[in-house]
């Protein structure tokens, strides 16, 4: 069974017949050809594969493309803006908060939403907010180093 | 003619640059295995046992075959022609049962390639799998290696009904003569848990078959791509020089890629046979059940000393639990845990025995580690177990058992040569860092109050940078070619595969540094068997020390090239290169490197006896191991209700040797130490009593996630390697050899007042809660 | 890891919803956060999936005669955060901020979390203990079911087929109850080993009022009426706590599995649920 859906992706409108199984991360990296987001396991742990949905954060392996007819998705692909990376990118790689890179695009994006809910958290806090995405490299230490660095930019 | 190459004096070696692999992984731009798309892209998808051990009595392939969209289904009559999964190892009574890339006629684990299923959809490839039907008639499996090791137990392999799949035998010494002598022994089983290396980036393979040029191209998620080369192309029967092999972005291996698995070599045989090309991506599911586990020991030790603390001599008996197959480097796991017995410790007398048993399980091999972690994780927790015997402090008794530093190059009883160290210095840092004698006090007061806490010390040592040749059966050397380009402009072609270790990075340090230019005008290009020499590949912390090393060489080659151009163009007998420019000693008139590179490639006259163009190539073989070293403190709580570990304090100070790139050593520190805790508080491969995998997702196997892992300190202490010029000796698996025993020492110490001297890992809530109750009854 | 083939209809009212529940064999779909991982896994495999996503009415919160109406749609980021419940209803609101991570926490519904009934999902427990009341629709009826009949075994609910649950009703706090969630977490999934929630009011000197749902422990969530018993009537002192968390498990059949042990995880229910009711006084 095919389903039309209209979606705004990275901050442009598109239309595609899809199948109603076709998995987000699927339409996302097959159908539109992004291939930030990607795919670690299919229970919903990982988080590699996350999105945001409408302003928040969500596991795009466990949504079907047709839950997302009608809304808004932004990937890692779209955090730049004009060739200006964006500050939780910037803080990344300034502090060395990625390795094999494969957990990225989802760490990434988890970090936006929690700088954006807690402009200023704890090492708790960020440890606590970054539940939802594995990274098997870095230990978590430059990551967290990196979210608070990010939040220091996003808030001053 | 303008160059774009600027002078540079700035050193970079030593400095914490911000990784060049940054950029595209932070944007999402990378290419993994599975972002290739190939025009006419197939999908194989696997049919895998579901049973331990069980005949196959038949295969009906009917309805896959006739489901619509379904191209071609491959059981192993396909594939009987084709030649086994390798192993690379020999030892002198070594087993090695044929691996099939399918299964034939049985199956031997949980997981077991049966059928592959190709088509144009991965989703239909995905349901036809469920088409596939398998009569299996089941067999009594085994599981647990010591079971298998007992008369009567069921034969993973008929031709060999006692399972064992090899045995080793080392010794140093006169370990009879030690024990005779000894005022204490102290023995313990002790285990080192099956793990699953777990990278993020699940393996993934695609191959793309020219019938016109009978050429096949394979781009696999592998740490080493010229060896899968040459073992694909004998797998295939190919002709290795029609195999290009491309390792593209890799998202982690930690050894678990070092591999040629039966799906690789499948995905290349379907696009040869279907000539269209084939993409085939483990899910995480069969990741757990068909990608090497790491680890799989029972170890039994027997520690011999005076009672001043004076180790004698180690008695080991290793059980390797081999699972039911051979891979690449599987026997030689426990061999490597036999090297780094002795730790760090002087004692000369040192006896080991190893068996590797095959059990109906996935096969076990390189771990980040591979052996070592064992070793290490036995010898630090025996001293600790000797101490507690003795009633000395463990640093105490430590320090006086250290290879002092005196003694380097030391010769160790089991034949390997330690290159440098200064082990008490080390721990006497990290000890003074951490506040020891105050956290002594701490504990006593917690106690008092009726707190567990505890205070764990690891020291290690670490086989690594590998290796002599004579070592691998690869080869240990490693290669580099340098060119300058016309414009100046200079590439890098590496024989090593980074895929998370940062080496784009360190290597363009320390090609800027050798050639004086700026770091914007070097790339470094690696893991293409077409564009690079050729090279060994990326495992047992070797990059830096192995492959940074031919880099060095292959630009000091170089650069006596550049000064003969230089002194062609300057017209001078007495002409100096450095800082990206080519001087005349006499007059001081200089020529840049891009004006030599121009001349070099384009004439029109070149030096005398000189071939055109700026290239080098080198292959160093290095003519030892390096043995970096470190200390790690942890401080814990044991939550005695509960038996919950909290860690309060994590220190690591290691020694790596030279560092070339401060931040990219603390992360490899931070990954190892994450990865040594997952071992020694979570994680764990955990079959039932029918051979079922049940740890199949991360919903079940406990990988570290943020909040799981403590806040990481780290220290230093820098000890020039002398087998390189660098001096590096690597840091790739410190972290996790180091943080396995210091966080079960410092469990242990937490409950050693209430009688407890080991916990085998990893240490659940559960476990230790029982022996709280047990040892506050006893 | 790929669902098999399915129809899918997404209504844009609960009348459209139970229509189609009426009239097909299917399944609901709320945020997905369980129902999808089992259809990847192919432990489910519905023909038709009826995704309640878009009927605005399932989000509401409203607070009603002493009652708090939950929309079944709800998140869980959306009962953590909301400010209306983390006043009316602090219980919820804080065993919500424990569920999965930010991620599910953003997906995931109340209302699937319920009708899911995983024995080691954190609601349940709180659900007990607000003695939740659960509102489920069909084509041509609704009706009221208190949580103690909801949840029936493992993945089992009063839930029929042709029904889905509307809202969750809970009891606005009275002033002077304290509450707390205390969990011991699954370390791989992040699901409850073992998970109790407690809402205790005092009055005067003495425990007027105790609510105690434990989930993890046996095969459904239950209120350990036992413990409550014995608190209340009591003056809450430590003696006291310690001598009602022993009954946690009376009369429970624990689980056991790769992450515990029945034995561990009795001794774990009564001192989480010292710790839960600690927490409330």
């Amino acid at each position: 069974m095919k389903t039309q859906i209209n979606v705004c992706i990275n901050g442009q409108e598109r239309t595609d017949e899809v199948e109603s199984r076709l998995l987000l991360i699927h339409y996302l990296r097959e159908v539109v050809g992004l291939k930030g987001p990607h795919i670690g396991c299919e229970t919903s742990i990982c988080g590699a594969c996350t999105v945001a949905l409408n302003g928040k954060t969500v596991k795009s392996c466990a949504l079907l493309a047709v839950q997302a007819d009608g809304q808004d998705i932004v990937t890692v692909e779209g955090l730049a803006t004009d060739g200006q990376l964006h500050p939780v990118q910037e803080a990344f790689w300034n502090e060395h908060g990625l390795q094999c890179g494969f957990c990225t695009p989802g760490m990434l994006m988890t970090t936006r939403e929690l700088i954006e809910r807690n402009p200023d958290p704890t090492d708790e806090e960020i440890r606590h907010g970054l539940e939802g995405n594995l990274c098997r490299c870095t230990g978590y230490q430059h990551i967290v180093n990196a979210v608070k660095s990010a939040a220091a930019k996003v808030g001053g | 003619m303008e160059t774009t190459v600027t002078k540079k004096t700035e050193r970079l070696i030593g400095k914490p640059i911000r990784r060049r692999e940054d950029p595209r992984l932070i944007t999402g731009t990378a290419t993994y295995v599975e972002d290739i798309e190939l025009p006419g892209m197939h999908y194989a998808a696997v049919v895998r046992s579901p049973h331990p051990a069980a005949d196959i009595k038949g295969i009906d392939t009917r309805a896959a075959e006739q489901h619509p969209g379904v191209v071609a289904v491959y059981t192993g009559k396909d594939i009987d022609h084709l030649g086994a999964v390798p192993c690379g190892i020999s030892l002198p009574d070594l087993r090695i049962p044929h691996h099939h890339l399918l299964a034939q006629d049985r199956v031997y684990y949980v997981g077991h390639p049966v059928a592959v299923v190709v088509a144009g959809d991965r989703y239909i490839a995905a349901d036809a799998v469920d088409l596939v039907e398998v009569e299996y008639e089941p067999t009594d499996s085994v599981s647990e290696p010591e079971e298998a090791l007992e008369a009567g137990a069921p034969a993973v392999h008929a031709e060999w009904p006692d399972n064992v799949a090899f045995t080793h035998h080392q010794e140093g010494g006169d370990i009879e003569k030690a024990f005779a002598e000894a005022d204490v022994i102290v023995k313990e089983r002790i285990v080192s848990q099956r793990l699953a290396p777990s990278a993020m980036e699940p393996r993934g393979t695609v191959a793309s078959w020219n019938s016109g040029d009978e050429t096949l191209t394979v781009y696999s998620s592998t740490q080493i791509p010229h060896i899968l080369r040459t073992l694909m192309a004998g797998v295939l029967g190919l002709p290795e020089h029609k195999l290009r092999v491309i390792a593209p972005e890799v998202g982690g291996g930690f050894g678990s890629k070092c591999e040629l698995y039966p799906e690789e070599a499948l995905t290349a045989f379907i696009a040869m046979k279907i000539g269209k090309p084939v993409k085939w991506v483990l899910t995480r599911r069969d990741e757990f059940l068909a990608t090497i586990h790491g680890r799989g020991h029972i170890d039994y030790y027997e520690l011999a000393a005076k009672k001043d603390g004076t180790m004698l001599g180690l008695r080991v008996k290793i059980i390797q639990d081999v699972g039911s197959f051979h891979m690449l480097l599987t026997p030689a796991m426990p061999t490597l845990s036999v090297l780094m017995l002795p730790g760090l410790y002087r004692f000369k007398n040192v006896h080991a025995d190893v068996v590797g048993v095959f059990t109906h399980r996935m096969a076990t091999d390189l771990y980040r580690g591979a052996g070592r972690p064992e070793a290490t994780h036995g010898i630090e927790r025996m001293v600790e177990v000797l101490a507690a015997e003795l009633k000395m402090d463990p640093v105490e008794l430590r320090i006086k058992n250290f290879v002092p530093p005196s003694d380097f190059p030391y010769d160790t009883p089991m034949g390997v040569s330690y290159d440098s160290g200064n082990y008490k210095a080390i721990l006497e840092k990290a000890v003074e860092t951490v506040g020891y004698s105050q956290l002594r006090q701490e504990q006593q007061e917690a106690r008092r109050q009726g707190r567990l806490m505890g205070i764990g010390i690891a020291t290690y040592g670490e086989i690594c940078a590998f290796g002599p040749s004579p070592a691998l059966p690869t080869g240990g050397w490693e290669s580099a070619t340098v060119k300058i380009e016309p414009s100046g402009q200079v590439t890098v072609m590496t024989g090593v595969s980074p895929h998370g270790q940062g080496s784009q990075t360190t290597f363009s340090q320390i090609a800027a540094d050798e050639l004086g230019v700026d770091i914007d005008d070097i790339v470094v290009t690696h893991g293409d068997t077409s564009t690079v020499q050729h090279g060994v590949g990326t495992f047992g912390s070797r990059n830096t020390a192995v492959g940074g090393t031919a880099l060095v060489l292959a630009i000091r080659e170089l650069k006596e090239k550049i000064e003969t151009y230089g002194a062609m163009l300057l017209e001078s007998d007495d002409v100096t290169y450095g800082a990206g420019v080519c001087t005349c000693n006499k007059t001081g008139k200089t020529v840049t490197l891009g004006e030599i590179a121009m001349t070099s490639w384009t004439g029109p006259t070149y030096p005398a006896n000189t071939q055109p163009g700026l290239v080098a190539t080198n292959y160093w073989e290095p003519p030892n191991f390096a043995f970096p070293f470190g200390a790690h403190i942890v401080v814990s709580e044991v939550d005695p209700d509960t038996g919950e570990v909290a860690i309060s304090r994590y220190l690591a100070v290691d020694d790596c040797g030279k560092v070339i790139n401060p931040l990219l050593v603390d992360g490899q520190v931070h990954g190892g130490v994450a990865q040594g805790l997952g071992q020694a508080l979570y994680e764990q491969v955990v079959y039932d009593d029918t051979g079922q995998l049940v740890t199949g997702e991360y919903m079940d196997y406990a990988l570290p996630k943020a909040a799981m892992v403590p806040t990481i300190e780290t220290d230093r202490t820098e000890t020039p390697s002398p087998v390189n010029p660098l001096g590096v000796k690597g840091v790739g698996e410190a972290g996790t050899i180091a943080a396995s025993p210091a966080v079960v020492n410092s469990v242990v110490d937490a409950l050693s007042h209430l009688g407890v001297r080991h916990i085998d890992m990893p240490l659940t809530p559960e476990k230790i809660w029982k022996l709280v109750q047990q040892g506050g009854s006893a | 890891m790929i669902p098999q083939e399915f129809n899918y209809s997404r209504p844009g009212t609960v009348q459209e919803a139970v229509d189609l529940l009426a009239d097909h064999d299917a399944k609901v779909l709320a945020g997905g956060m369980s129902l999808i991982p089992l259809m990847k896994l192919r432990l489910s495999a519905p023909e038709h999936v009826v995704d309640l996503g878009r009927i605005p009415d399932l989000s509401r919160i409203t607070e009603n005669e002493g009652s708090l109406h939950l929309g079944a749609l709800l998140t869980h980021h959306q009962v953590a955060t909301s400010a209306l419940v983390q006043e009316k209803c602090p219980l919820i609101a804080e065993t919500a901020a424990h569920i999965g991570d930010a991620q599910v926490r953003n997906m995931g519904t109340l209302g699937g979390s319920a009708a899911h009934a995983d024995p080691a999902a954190d609601y349940p427990a709180a659900l007990c203990a607000l003695e939740a009341k659960v509102r489920l629709v069909r084509k041509d009826s609704e009706r009221v079911v208190d949580i103690g009949d909801f949840f029936v075994d493992a993945l089992t609910t009063a839930v029929e087929p042709e029904e889905i649950i509307t809202e969750l009703i809970l009891p606005v706090e009275e002033a002077g109850t304290g509450v707390s969630y205390q969990k011991l977490r699954q370390p791989a999934s992040g699901f409850a080993i073992v998970g109790v929630a407690a809402r205790i009011r005092r009055d005067g000197g003495r425990i007027a009022m105790a609510r105690v749902g434990v989930t993890g422990l046996a095969a459904s969530a239950y209120r350990a009426a036992g413990v409550e018993a014995l608190l209340e009537g009591s003056e809450g002192s430590q003696a006291d706590v310690a001598g009602a968390s022993a009954a946690v498990d009376e009369g429970i059949e624990a689980i056991s599995d790769l992450h515990a042990s029945s034995d561990y995880r009795r001794h774990v229910a009564r001192v989480y649920t010292a710790r839960a009711i600690l927490a409330a006084l």
